[in-house]
């Protein structure tokens, strides 16, 4: 399929095999009639792009004006494209039962698995873009393509959550174009005209002699236009609607991947004012809206009845979690911050897994509906307690450490700070744990809902995906090598 | 900077200032089509501005952007959303969530706001750029601004390819900025996909707060 690109010179590229192939697969999956080799086709163009990010580990191509990876893309990049594998597995298998449930037509499918790759390709393309330009093209092509399955199973809900997304998010990145504009205005009379300017490589050595008025309102701007992306608090009412429409591997790839791509677009910009040194510090903006975005969240966890929509509220959280360690600012609170991204995208899309799960076999995404899975479905419901009492913090899981981290560093140089951090965390961890209790225990409901035909193969598929991803956030909980707690430090310092 | 004469610079800002202008005339038509109207005569006005930024600034490849600008946003938007209307049976006359007056009075509010906002930033620049950002941003603003006080879908959709002409315009105003026409391609395939958003899922009226109950009556494209 990709064979014409060994013609290339820069075949032994990792980038453009990251890149290539996505792209070429979404071209071909566009005519691939058959869904159920498309579904195969999905998982083996992701493989392949995992592959490729892991060659990036040892062998890191030089910079380009168009491409780079430095230490800290790197580990995101190969993140997007190992949650992309899991997903793609997951979703071959959740497909296969929702084209049983007959509730997608081939034309659907088609078009679903061609903007799943599309969809990798802009996220990749936004994290390894060395031009702010190119970035935020990515991105917006994100969204659109998040949109088109959003609004996949074309129910009046779906349909309303798309078009909200679609206005926010549109309104959201056009602010961030406008920022976007204002950074290159202020680089243009340092750097000179054209792509130097929008460079990040080349702005970051210069950064310092930019002005920086400019800069802090440049940095208005794109807080606000990729932090709608990311969904903090005041500009998040996108986001729980279209995690609950769309079809559930859409979901996780949305949380645990998404919100990380535009995270990192705003994280870049902070370096840059970071640089610069005179304009306006982003901490306490960031450390503001993290924490809004997590008591909001915390609070309207206790009042969900819709499973997806549960986990979404959870997802602004930890955002708001992650932002607000960012915000902190110093080596201890990036690394919690780095980690915390990492153990959220693991932790939420394996939880993602889950629910996709549960939905189809319960036939409901009410959670007053859901009971007793530890008794019924004994491998998913352990499984599905077991990512929720990590994502609501408990040790020994990664996220406990992670969270851990983000309040004790805050102790340290905010201590009144940390309080309020503390006390949503806790707010938050009542509500999904009062919540897990309603559906893992209990008796199960009496009629066996809907199982569908459900061969073991299928469902030992779906639960694959799950159970990695569990066992990687315990091992990391229990033990980091001692390489990776080296590179997040290196990262955390790059980040100021 | 320096071989831009006092000429192209009044040029350049009055076109500018048409943008700006069309963009309050924006906020008070009662009336669906004259909104299709008079955006197709701020995209007329941007395509304007965007060829005269490629001859001031020796870019020729903001032509392609002024050729877009006046094909796709001042001629087949406008048809194509005048055709919608009809065909879906939307109503004519558009409400406001505020009177015209505040409308007005938190437009010049905001434009106050662009220019003290952005000229203090900007001493170091070029007054070409300088004033055609705070023109810009003032137009991005009153876009916002439409969007919020129109509840309409059609309208909110014309409210956001207004602040879309805001932001061309700074784009092109910003001397050597590359990726333009990349960009405003990129907002074309954004806007054309609401268009047909509105047209397949037949979102007629009413996004009072974006809400579902607001959605009146919706009707599925296969049922």
């Amino acid at each position: 399929m990709m064979g014409h690109l060994a013609n290339f010179p820069g075949a032994d590229n990792p980038l453009l095999w990251i890149l290539g192939v996505p792209l070429g697969s979404a071209g071909f999956l566009v005519v691939l009639k058959e869904w159920r080799v498309a579904t195969w086709v999905n998982v083996v163009a992701s493989a392949i792009t995992f592959a490729s990010s892991l060659m990036l580990l040892d062998h890191r191509p030089a910079a380009t004006r168009l491409l780079f990876i430095d230490d800290f893309n790197v580990y995101l990049v190969v993140l997007t494209s190992f949650i992309g594998l899991t997903t793609a597995v997951f979703s071959a298998a959740y497909i296969a039962r929702e084209s049983e449930a007959q509730r997608l037509s081939d034309l659907h499918l088609r078009f679903y698995h061609s903007m799943y790759q599309a969809f990798l390709f802009t996220m990749l393309l936004a994290l390894t873009a060395n031009n702010t330009g190119v970035m935020w093209v990515a991105v917006e092509a994100a969204t659109l393509t998040t949109v088109l399955m959003v609004s996949l199973y074309r129910t009046r809900e779906a349909i309303e959550a798309a078009w909200k997304y679609f206005i926010l998010c549109s309104v959201g990145i056009g602010l961030a174009l406008f920022g976007t504009t204002l950074v290159y205005l202020a680089a243009q009379p340092v750097m000179g005209d054209g792509a130097d300017a929008m460079a990040w490589t080349l702005m970051i050595k210069r950064a310092h002699a930019f002005q920086p008025d400019l800069l802090n309102l440049a940095f208005v701007f794109v807080l606000v236009g990729y932090g709608t992306k990311v969904g903090l608090a005041p500009l998040h009412s996108w986001l729980p609607d279209a995690h609950a429409e769309g079809p559930t591997p859409i979901s996780a790839v949305l949380s645990g991947l998404l919100l990380n791509v535009a995270l990192y677009a705003l994280l870049r910009f902070k370096m840059l004012i970071a640089a610069n040194g005179q304009a306006l510090t982003p901490g306490p903006l960031l450390v503001m809206m993290g924490l809004s975005s997590l008591f909001l969240a915390a609070f309207m966890l206790y009042r969900r009845g819709d499973i997806k929509r549960l986990f979404a509220y959870s997802s602004i959280e930890h955002m708001g979690v992650i932002t607000f360690a960012f915000g902190m600012g110093g080596a201890l609170a990036n690394f919690a911050g780095l980690m915390h991204m990492t153990m959220h995208s693991l932790t939420k899309s394996a939880i993602f897994f889950a629910v996709g799960i549960i939905s189809q076999n319960e036939g409901t995404k009410r959670i007053a509906d859901i009971r007793g899975l530890t008794a019924s479905h004994p491998v998913l419901g352990w499984g599905f307690v077991l990512a929720v009492l990590a994502i609501a913090g408990l040790p020994p899981m990664g996220v406990f450490m992670s969270e851990f981290l983000v309040v004790s560093s805050t102790f340290a140089r905010q201590p009144l700070l940390a309080i309020p951090l503390a006390l949503g965390l806790l707010l938050a961890f009542g509500a999904l744990v009062s919540r897990l209790q309603m559906m893992a225990f209990g008796e199960p409901p009496k009629v066996v809902a809907s199982h569908g035909t459900a061969t073991t193969f299928s469902s030992i598929l779906a639960l694959t995906p799950l159970w990695v991803h569990m066992l990687l956030v315990l091992v990391a909980g229990l033990y980091l090598p001692k390489e990776l707690v080296a590179w997040f430090q290196v990262v955390a310092r790059l980040l100021g | 900077m320096a071989d831009i004469s006092q000429f192209s610079y009044e040029v350049a800002h009055l076109i500018g200032a048409t943008v700006l202008m069309a963009g309050f005339q924006l906020l008070y038509q009662r009336r669906l089509f004259a909104v299709l109207n008079t955006f197709a005569f701020q995209a007329l006005a941007l395509a304007a501005a965007a060829a005269w930024q490629a001859h001031v600034q020796h870019a020729p490849h903001l032509y392609i952007t002024a050729a877009i600008a006046l094909v796709f946003k001042a001629m087949i938007v406008p048809f194509a959303l005048h055709w919608l209307v009809e065909k879906l049976g939307i109503h004519r006359s558009v409400e406001t969530a505020m009177s015209i007056g505040w409308t007005m009075t938190s437009g010049v509010a905001l434009v106050a706001l662009s220019i003290l906002l952005v000229l203090p930033v900007t001493a170091n620049a070029a007054a070409l750029t300088r004033e055609s950002l705070a023109l810009a941003m003032s137009v991005i603003l009153l876009g916002l601004l439409m969007m919020i006080t129109r509840h309409n879908a059609v309208t909110q959709v014309v409210g956001f390819m207004a602040l879309e002409n805001g932001l061309i315009l700074a784009a092109v105003s910003a001397k050597g900025m590359p990726l333009v026409v990349e960009i405003s391609i990129a907002f074309s395939v954004l806007v054309a996909m609401t268009l047909f958003g509105i047209f397949f899922f037949r979102i007629r009226e009413r996004f009072e707060t974006l809400d579902l109950n607001d959605l009146e009556t919706y009707r599925g494209d296969r049922q």
